[in-house]
């Protein structure tokens, strides 16, 4: 039986991982390697590294990492930030990445999603959406609107819209963040997750406001997520993968146990 | 242990030859020399992306080296769409044939409610009697993703539930092949990569 993902996020600035409420008060969580391996030897079912800086100057040691990262890695190990062209997405593959997330790029411009998909298969192509429920939309869900660069900036494009694009793009997953919940440990949003999830025939991660195991059961139920993003739960010990699922197990969650 | 990698630039190499070398293995790539797989120990075609990329194996002459590497009993391991080409093609590339090793077709899966493609962890039905799969215990899990499999014969070494039962595994003596990604599965799939190094190779002298 197919089971549903826990991925562990790593979020990383400047070769480090770092943990912080919307990408401010950032505390230092330790080697990206280091933390990676411990995710996966705990029971995670997958990786992702976001570079959260994302800045030109910042490649190599974004690639540096990638590599370290990804040498003992045997699950699936995924990387975004800052992936601009195709090219820097065969770099990150080069360097050990199994899947590359896009962004900001894919919506400046959605040939890249064609081009990567291309080169390395659908399944290698990510489309991370960030997106806020827009209350003066007439389905303030389905019609959330997408934002860039961090959350900074609106786009005027609609979430299921935007993830009907991608899909039909070539795009093997979407990694949908709720800004909305984001940071709040208050749950997914399940709503938005279920809207996105209807609409596409790919899976969908998702993302933002995990808090307690109870979330997690909600957003894969409710929600229809295929796979949820872990972050902050993890870090500093509260938790790992394992007792995640172990709990989701004893909720009726179909996961991949033992890990 | 010397081992061949095929490359025929469908996706990228780096996690199918950093899991050979983590075991031991060297690793030896080749996208066109055909005197590397005339003298390989063992060969490994990995994959990922669509069918029709497999063109590339018989614009190069790999198609016919690899042929006859596998008549001379040398040890072969597909994975993903490496697997498929195992068989006599896949609809997903209808004018492109595989290497018809086993007579059948791969399909898509069948549409339902379900999505495809099949992305994830999904356990393994072990049949009895697998060299490919010794030590892996029944339900262990393994990474999957793809929209096209193989149909359950008597060559299928591990059976998947997804929409309908499909192919994990296949082997038929020294020619196996695996839909999920062995390099991406824990220490589940190092275990049935190792035991693929381990095979005896024949008729390398």
């Amino acid at each position: 039986m197919i089971t549903k993902r826990i991925i562990a996020c790593l979020d990383v600035h400047g070769g480090r991982v770092v943990k912080g409420v919307q990408f401010v008060d950032l505390v230092d969580a330790g080697d990206p390697a280091t933390q990676a391996a411990r995710h996966a030897r705990e029971g995670a079912d997958e990786i992702v590294l976001l570079d959260i800086t994302a800045t030109h100057e910042g490649r190599q040691t974004l690639l540096d990492t990638v590599r370290r990262t990804a040498r003992e890695l045997f699950v699936p190990f995924c990387v975004g930030g800052g992936i601009r062209t195709a090219d820097d997405a065969a770099q990150v593959f080069e360097a050990g990445a199994d899947k590359v997330s896009v962004n900001s790029a894919a919506l400046r411009g959605p040939a890249l999603i064609d081009a990567i998909g291309r080169s390395f298969g659908a399944q290698a192509v990510v489309v991370a959406i960030d997106a806020r429920r827009d209350p003066t939309a007439a389905d303030p869900v389905r019609d959330a609107e997408v934002f860039v660069q961090g959350g900074r900036k609106p786009t005027g494009r609609r979430v299921v819209e935007w993830a009907r694009e991608a899909e039909a793009r070539g795009a093997g997953e979407i990694l949908l963040t709720s800004m909305d919940s984001d940071g709040t440990r208050a749950g997914f949003d399940c709503e938005l997750t279920a809207a996105v999830s209807e609409s596409v025939g790919i899976p969908v991660i998702a993302s933002g406001g995990a808090g307690t195991v109870e979330h997690f059961a909600d957003v894969f139920g409710r929600g229809k997520a295929d796979a949820a993003l872990a972050a902050s739960i993890f870090h500093f010990g509260i938790s790992s993968a394992r007792s995640l699922k172990e709990e989701l197990a004893k909720a009726g969650v179909s996961v991949r146990l033992p890990c | 242990m010397r081992v061949t990698v095929i490359d025929y630039k469908a996706g990228n190499l780096t996690s199918v030859l950093k899991a050979l070398r983590h075991l031991g293995a060297e690793p030896e790539v080749t996208d066109s020399d055909l005197s590397v797989v005339d003298t390989a120990e063992r060969i490994v075609l990995p994959g990922v992306g669509h069918f029709a990329a497999t063109e590339r194996l018989d614009a190069t002459g790999l198609t016919l080296a690899i042929r006859s590497a596998i008549a001379r009993g040398v040890p072969f391991l597909g994975i993903c769409v490496g697997m498929q080409w195992l068989y006599a093609g896949s609809s997903e590339a209808p004018e492109q044939p595989g290497l018809g090793h086993f007579p059948e077709k791969c399909t898509r899966f069948a549409d339902s409610t379900e999505k495809v493609p099949h992305v994830g962890w999904n356990s393994l039905e072990v049949k009895k009697g697998s060299r490919l799969l010794t030590g892996v215990e029944p339900g262990e899990y393994v990474y999957f993703t793809h929209s096209y499999k193989g149909p359950v014969t008597a060559d299928t070494a591990a059976t998947t539930f997804y929409i309908e039962p499909f192919v994990a595994a296949v082997e038929h003596g020294s020619v196996m092949g695996v839909q999920f990604h062995p390099e991406k599965s824990g220490t589940t799939g190092l275990t049935i990569l190792r035991n693929f190094l381990s095979w005896e190779a024949k008729g390398t002298e």
